[in-house]
């Protein structure tokens, strides 16, 4: 299904008829006696679409993305994962957070296969895992450095590992929480071309948890505003700009004053 | 470069020496017998020492203690500071307690120690665990408080039982800063290890300075002071590349 051979990187948007990886109904959570964080949130991610969750800090986008993956319950609602009722994180989703989290005490490459034995993943055998390792450090560029340690890594190289020990998942879907907002404008720039070319190759949908608006128009298909309190989805664009976006700035730029019009009526 | 890494060092060294010459050369002006703490004297004491075994048998059994004791320190700390460090409720019961009898010099406890335990090797074996357990706990709950919340989280993603979670992320994830109490606590021992080994026992690098004392050979008493030095230098040396090897640090 999700095969890692490499392709060429083609934008291929997302099919609007395309079934849903992940459907989030009916969401309410609330931190003990706080009021909700959010309430009655629906959204659904298709495959393969990239999907940008668009809002300011303390607005609770960090929560949503925890919901959606099965790292916190909700007190209402459901979240359903390739249409079975999502109990416990699943084993096809992914997670990258802003800081790489690397494991210091172990290399790239078992940094990289961690946790892919562990009792409650799908049984496969070592030379298949080794396969996958191999696969997803080749994807993000850092074939050659698997014995490396990661005091011995630049941010950079630290986060492309994070990105690839999500990737040696294979997963359907992959959740990213502001991965490159820790890393410098360069880094960062590299990064969100590199994420979008790997989604794209590895046939996964991608959820972009991000504060920075164009971030969330070059990289995602579709962005989703946050805001509000408790937190509710405010607006949706779906982006039709064509890869790569940086050359098209009057169209970013159109779709920047829309995101940053919406954003001011939010507040 | 190597050259200059080296320059510095070995320049504080050689002045130190030039004025301990200096300072027995005054003081043997004071107190002629002084004249054998002198540099010179010393190395010579030094070579003999080095050539015996007497000194050696000396070196064994206080390094052996350390191990004793290190090695109960461990035992003690580290479950305790797991505990700590997990459980609020041990830990707010406890640090007042810990906080107290860590300001305790475990020398103080000397006289209760062989009272209790009678003279021989384990009232010293006492006193270096009790010295060295205190770095090891804080450390190990330090470790546990500042596990990073992110491993956590990705072990819950991957859906790993509790012993995945305690085996392949909570233990190797405090790994360094028990490694971090180790050395803080080889500092501690190896400087209550000769004190302690001045009562009751007939073997170690202690009872060696005061056998010399007694014996007048003053100048095997300043050898016995540089071997202290310089293996307490070795034993921080050890630890401290056990610490780097663990991180792979560059």
């Amino acid at each position: 299904m999700n095969s890692p051979l490499p392709e060429p990187a083609l934008a291929i948007a997302a099919a609007a008829d395309a079934p849903a990886v992940l459907e989030a109904r009916g969401l309410s959570y609330a931190h003990g006696a706080a009021g909700p964080v959010f309430s009655h949130l629906s959204l659904s991610i298709r495959r393969r679409e990239i999907v940008a969750l668009l809002g300011g800090s303390g607005c609770g986008k960090s929560t949503l993305l925890r919901v959606l993956a099965g790292l916190a319950r909700p007190a209402k609602g459901e979240v359903r994962f390739l249409d079975t009722v999502q109990a416990a994180p699943h084993p096809r989703s992914a997670l990258v957070f802003q800081q790489a989290s690397l494991l210091p005490w172990l290399n790239l490459a078992d940094n990289v296969g961690f946790g892919l034995d562990f009792a409650h993943q799908p049984q496969t055998g070592k030379a298949a895992r080794d396969e996958r390792i191999k696969a997803a450090i080749a994807a993000v560029g850092l074939a050659g450095r698997e014995g490396a340690y990661p005091a011995q890594l630049s941010g950079g190289m630290a986060q492309r590992t994070a990105l690839a020990r999500a990737l040696a998942r294979q997963p359907e879907l992959l959740f990213a929480d502001e991965p490159f907002s820790a890393l410098d404008a360069i880094t960062r720039a590299e990064m969100q071309s590199l994420l979008v070319d790997v989604v794209h190759r590895w046939h996964t949908a991608a959820l972009l948890v991000t504060h920075d608006i164009d971030e969330a128009i070059l990289v995602a298909d579709r962005i989703v505003l946050m805001g509000g309190r408790p937190g509710r989805l405010l607006h949706e664009w779906t982006v039709d700009i064509p890869r790569n976006r940086e050359d098209h700035p009057e169209a970013v730029g159109a779709l920047r004053l829309a995101i940053l019009g919406a954003l001011r009526h939010a507040s | 470069m190597m050259g200059a890494n080296l320059l510095l060092p070995l320049s504080g060294l050689v002045l130190a020496a030039l004025a301990w010459a200096a300072g027995s050369v005054w003081l043997a002006g004071v107190t002629p017998i002084a004249a054998s703490f002198a540099p010179l004297e010393t190395a010579r004491a030094l070579l003999a020492l080095l050539q015996g075994a007497e000194l050696w048998e000396h070196v064994a059994v206080s390094l052996e203690r350390v191990a004793v004791g290190l090695g109960v320190a461990l035992l003690l700390g580290t479950p305790l500071g797991v505990l700590t460090g997990l459980s609020p409720l041990f830990s707010r019961s406890t640090t007042p307690l810990f906080q107290f009898a860590r300001m305790i010099s475990p020398l103080s406890w000397m006289p209760l120690a062989v009272m209790v335990l009678g003279v021989g090797n384990a009232p010293v074996y006492f006193l270096l665990a009790f010295a060295a357990v205190w770095p090891i706990l804080l450390n190990t709950a330090a470790g546990v408080a500042q596990l990073d919340k992110n491993w956590l989280l990705l072990a819950r993603s991957l859906s790993a039982t509790r012993r995945e979670t305690i085996v392949h992320v909570i233990l190797p994830g405090i790994t360094a800063q028990i490694l971090t109490g180790v050395r803080l606590a080889i500092g501690i021992i190896w400087i209550v290890l000769v004190p302690a080994e001045m009562l009751g026992v007939s073997a170690g690098l202690g009872y060696f300075i005061l056998d010399a004392r007694d014996r007048l050979a003053y100048s095997d008493l300043m050898a016995a002071i540089l071997v202290i030095g310089f293996l307490g230098y070795l034993l921080d040396h050890a630890a401290r590349t056990l610490h780097k090897r663990w991180l792979h640090a560059a």
